[in-house]
């Protein structure tokens, strides 16, 4: 579960990037987060993560409580989450089966894991025929996809994607929320920030809406249309 | 840095790791050898020039006595009652009477192919003492110390020979301390570079191993074995220099007639010793330049 009360950050520079954000997200939930740039929406996935510390507030995040969490807490914090990115992250030098393997053995799993591991997320994203391509050789779709297994590799219970379709034409794009409501429809908790009016719209899931650094919208409905206050 | 969590997978995979970013950098990671295998090198061969010094010099307190000539106005029986005066002279270890009779014959002993020193007078021969000493460094003092005793006309000691080779060890040590502590610092700062290389090459791997919840020592890691292989493998192939430039060496001094004085320690009497050395020293150079760059370039 994910829990922000009254949260604010101000950056050295002086920036207020929250401004007493509230935000309750229930485990198995299918959340947009929407908002214009410099709304905050970069700051809530930081702050998720253990980038960054807030400023004041409360942030419990899969049990981890964010506000005085210990340095060596991130990464068990980061172990339950998923994080997906709109520019992929995967090393071009590795193949994707490697990828993985890189990604698993971060965290210290056995050989024998891993090889079931990477199986299985593989065939849930429909490559398991790519697996000894390299990035450069695979679709923005398919490496996208890729950045996906590799988020699930953990077993997170929860998966941050941060303009995962920001590369994507219209019809990758698709297939990638599609993918990614799949996964949650197995019963991880998905939080996507996105800024794809359309795209939103093309699902009837729970959207919340940011402006400078607040919740100013927050129900289950049309980006912009039906989500109220 | 606990390692208690860690199993032999992790262990292999730093290991993988640490060997594959040295080859990566092949340039940098051949520098940074090479200035640890010098380092090691000049180290060890002033070290073993120290070690050789040293050597001569107990040979020389072993074999070069002291030699005090006693007045020859003395009886031999008089001359014997200065044994326990010249024992009570400070640094005198021990003391042997050789009487002219006895002198004589050694003398002639060494030339007995030789008739004319066969049929010598004993009469120009001095009684002596045969005086060992406990430090040889202390020789001059000893000499000077031997020479006030009444009695003794006068005292015969190689004390030119015994200072040029505690010169010798000193300087040895020191030129060797200096160099070391130069070479050592010059050593951790190529390798501690050289890691430093594999930080930028590595950061984007680095960012994904953070994001995917790798802890700060497992990122660290591979990083440390990288400089520990690096040490590794230059006290090895310092190790192996060292042999055969020492076997060179003593293989041109002990043909010599020149240097025949200097007692050669064979390296099988010291190749254990001397690996162990290189080994300890290399490791530290290596994980102590991966650790201080770690430190400095390395914030996770």
């Amino acid at each position: 579960m994910i829990r922000l009360k009254n949260v604010y950050k101000e950056y050295r520079n002086g920036t207020h990037a929250l401004n007493g954000l509230s935000l309750e997200i229930q485990d198995g939930e299918f959340v947009f987060l929407v908002g214009p740039s410099g709304s905050g929406k970069s700051t809530v996935i930081k702050v998720l993560t253990g980038e960054v510390i807030p400023t004041e507030g409360q942030v419990m995040v899969n049990g981890f409580s964010l506000v005085n969490i210990a340095e060596w807490q991130i990464p068990y914090l980061r172990r339950t989450l998923g994080i997906v990115f709109q520019d992929f992250r995967l090393i071009d030098k590795k193949t994707v089966y490697d990828n993985m393997v890189f990604a698993m053995r971060a965290v210290g799993a056995s050989p024998r894991e891993i090889k079931k591991r990477i199986g299985y997320v593989l065939k849930l994203v429909g490559l398991e025929n790519k697996a000894s391509r390299l990035p450069d050789e695979l679709s923005g779709g398919e490496q996208q996809r890729v950045a996906i297994a590799r988020a699930l590799l953990n077993n997170p219970s929860t998966i941050i994607a941060d303009e995962p379709t920001g590369n994507l034409d219209p019809a990758r794009s698709l297939e990638i929320m599609t993918l990614l409501k799949r996964i949650n429809e197995l019963g991880t908790t998905v939080l996507v920030v996105t800024h794809e009016r359309d795209l939103v719209n093309r699902f009837s899931e729970r959207v919340v809406m940011l402006e400078k650094g607040r919740v100013i919208g927050d129900g289950v409905g049309k980006y912009g249309v039906n989500v109220h206050a | 840095m606990s390692m208690r969590k860690y199993n032999t997978h992790d262990i292999r995979y730093f290991f993988t790791e640490g060997l594959s970013s040295m080859f990566t950098h092949g340039f940098m990671s051949f520098a940074a050898i090479g200035i640890t295998v010098a380092c090691l090198l000049i180290m060890g061969t002033f070290s073993l020039i120290a070690v050789n010094a040293d050597a001569t010099l107990k040979k020389l307190e072993q074999e070069n006595q002291v030699l005090a000539f006693v007045d020859e106005s003395l009886t031999e029986a008089q001359a014997r009652t200065l044994e326990s005066k010249l024992l009570k002279v400070d640094n005198v270890a021990s003391v042997e009477f050789i009487s002219r009779e006895e002198a004589k014959d050694a003398f002639a002993s060494e030339y007995e192919d030789d008739p004319l020193f066969q049929n010598l007078d004993p009469a120009i021969f001095r009684n002596r003492f045969v005086v060992n000493l406990e430090d040889l460094s202390l020789m001059r003092e000893t000499k000077t110390a031997l020479e006030q005793v009444p009695g003794i006309a006068d005292v015969n000691a190689y004390v030119e020979l015994s200072d040029g080779f505690i010169t010798l060890r000193n300087i040895a040590a020191v030129i060797s301390m200096t160099l070391i502590a130069v070479l050592f610092l010059v050593s951790v700062f190529i390798i501690a570079n050289t890691i430093k290389l594999t930080f930028f090459d590595r950061r984007e791997e680095i960012a994904i191993m953070k994001m995917v919840g790798a802890t700060d020592s497992f990122i660290r890691w591979p990083f440390v074995c990288e400089g520990f292989l690096m040490g590794i493998l230059a006290a090895l192939i310092a190790f192996f220099l060292q042999w055969g430039l020492y076997g060179l060496i003593t293989k041109g001094v002990s043909g010599n007639d020149v240097f025949s004085i200097i007692q050669i320690v064979p390296f099988s009497h010291m190749w254990a010793p001397v690996a162990l050395i290189f080994v300890c020293a290399g490791i530290v150079i290596g994980v102590g330049g991966s650790v201080s760059a770690i430190r400095q370039y390395l914030k996770v």
